[in-house]
């Protein structure tokens, strides 16, 4: 893989080992407020100083990368789960099947998602599951798109003549060989895909429709942050840019594993 | 067609969805109201009926232009819609102009020096651009210009008493900005891709060994062909584009469709925010019309069927 994406992957797992681990060490209650001490600067017993409520901001940070790269990781997954069953069913089965799933595809892509995301949490309300919900449930259409042309691919491939020819059933043949072949690229868009969710994640949270305090995410960090922009100014600096550094690590990554796994999009460069 | 299916598609899927879930308005939590009253209410609402009559109903009404009636407000959902779009649209409008106007050529710039140092430094400020969330651009736009410089102000449409159009401009530089990040990056890697794609085809090589100026045949024979693909994947961005305006309109108290659409959502008001969604659909699905009419013209290949 290239430098670049390697790096990024690096930058990844140490973020993934301070948001698990650090909590442990850094034992500060993230939701332990202290008005006494808001919006204090940085200091021995708060080194990324306190937030509005007199919280520890460094105990949130972690906290927060929790949350966040667990709605990002879940979201992903729920739209790869629903875009390879699309993706797979439509080219596969081709037929009716296939025009009326790629249509919906088509649909879903033309409509503005952040907006039906607002009509969801208005109506539901919003915690980590109807957030991975909605965020699964409306991003799976690049994924399905991905697999759609893969299956199409694939699906007169020698091999799958053979065990169609042995008589394996269709959904066996689907299941067990054709969609196997689409790993590679799916692997890229399960990176970038995690990109956008965190995003959009950050995005709600930051409106107030997301992840509810006391309970911290980096997007709902940013909430109240804007209000004390003039007193508080790094306040706003530490989530906006650790959600910038993990999300650029995901783009770099999956850039880095396309260039590995696809060799037809290596040669364009 | 297609467009109006998937206009007619929002507007069932909003309609049914709100309709149909736990703790939508069939449980009307307005007001501490006694059971009586509550039947009254839902009676006079029309919720006593099925749903899909009352989608047959509402969409009678929204295609003469009537979308229901906003719970807060008491006001027709059309004419709040029609306050704000104005705004949005403005905001939309100059965004789109300006990822144009900046992406293509730093896109045609990039391909033209492909792996030059300015080729790699422009790629990685658009990977950049690709990860900031927007609403922390905004944030931190509003710190360096408004807090810390004092040039541009933080904040809404125009300032009261000073109102001019040079004020109004100032008032839009910021939510234009952060609103054409959300694309502006897109575009430049699309301009990039597609440039370096035609550069390297015969005809621009013909173009070169008949004695053309390299200027002509970059900017008439390269530029005109790599537009047709970078046309195409704007088309596709209007979507991502309109979504952007609400947390723009958030962060810089613009008020326009975007912040409606949250006032909606905060305040569950149901037929203001299916209303939204399928005005905001409509817009998406007529821009990718627009979008498609422009290609037919810049690709003669292309023929509508």
């Amino acid at each position: 893989m290239t430098r670049v994406g390697t790096l990024a992957l690096v930058t990844l797992v140490v973020i993934a080992v301070v948001a698990v681990l650090g909590p442990l060490v850094w034992t500060i209650d993230a939701s332990a407020t202290d008005p006494a001490h808001g919006l204090a600067g940085p200091s021995g017993a708060h080194p990324f100083g306190t937030d509005e409520l007199g919280r520890d901001v460094l105990s949130r940070l972690m906290h927060g990368a929790q949350v966040t790269l667990l709605i990002g990781v879940a979201s992903m997954l729920a739209a790869l789960l629903l875009g390879a069953l699309v993706g797979g069913l439509a080219g596969f089965y081709g037929g009716w099947l296939d025009a009326l799933l790629m249509r919906l595809t088509d649909a879903m892509l033309a409509v503005p998602a952040f907006f039906l995301i607002l009509v969801v949490v208005t109506v539901v309300g919003s915690n980590i599951t109807t957030l991975v919900v909605v965020i699964g449930g409306l991003s799976w259409m690049p994924v399905a798109r991905v697999v759609y042309g893969e299956t199409l691919r694939w699906k007169t491939a020698e091999f799958v003549l053979a065990a169609e020819s042995l008589g394996a059933a269709p959904a066996r043949i689907l299941a067990r060989h054709v969609l196997p072949q689409t790993v590679p690229s799916l692997v890229v868009a399960a990176t970038l895909g995690v990109a956008y969710a965190i995003l959009t994640e950050s995005a709600v949270s930051y409106l107030g429709l997301g992840i509810q305090a006391p309970m911290p995410s980096w997007g709902n960090m940013l909430q109240r942050a804007q209000q004390y922009v003039f007193t508080a100014p790094s306040l706003a600096l530490y989530p906006g840019a650790a959600i910038t550094i993990v999300v650029l690590a995901f783009n770099f990554l999956g850039d880095g594993l396309r260039d590995v796994l696809d060799p037809r999009a290596q040669r364009r460069r | 067609m297609a467009g109006a299916l998937v206009v007619l598609f929002v507007s069932a899927l909003t309609f049914f969805f709100v309709n149909l879930a736990p703790g939508g308005p069939s449980s009307v939590m307005r007001f501490d109201v006694t059971a009586e009253q509550r039947a009254t209410l839902i009676r006079n609402m029309g919720l006593d009926r099925p749903v899909p009559e009352r989608y047959v109903a509402w969409l009678s009404g929204a295609v003469r232009g009537d979308l229901g009636t906003s719970l807060l407000t008491d006001e027709p959902v059309a004419a709040r819609i029609g306050d704000r779009l104005p705004n949005t649209l403005l905001l939309v409008g100059t965004a789109l102009g300006l990822s144009l106007l900046l992406g293509i050529p730093i896109g045609v710039v990039q391909a033209l020096r492909r792996n030059s140092w300015l080729d790699h430094v422009l790629t990685f400020v658009t990977a950049i651009g690709l990860s900031v969330p927007v609403f922390w651009l905004g944030i931190v736009l509003i710190l360096v210009f408004a807090v810390t410089l004092h040039v541009l102000p933080s904040a809404g449409v125009v300032s009261v008493g000073r109102e001019s159009i040079g004020d109004r401009l100032a008032h839009l530089v910021l939510p234009c900005v952060v609103l054409a990040s959300t694309i502006l990056p897109t575009i430049v890697r699309y301009t990039r891709s597609a440039m370096i794609e035609v550069l390297t085809q015969d005809f621009i090589r013909t173009a070169t060994a008949k004695g053309l100026a390299p200027r002509i045949v970059v900017y008439v024979h390269a530029l005109r062909n790599a537009l047709i693909p970078v046309t195409s994947a704007v088309g596709a961005l209007v979507p991502r584009l309109l979504g952007g305006t609400v947390v723009t309109e958030a962060v810089f108290g613009w008020p326009g469709m975007g912040r409606l659409a949250l006032d909606a959502a905060n305040g569950r008001d149901y037929p203001l925010i299916v209303g939204i969604a399928v005005v905001v659909a409509a817009i998406a699905v007529l821009s990718s019309l627009v979008v498609d009419l422009l290609c037919v013209r810049l690709d003669p290949r292309v023929r509508l069927s």
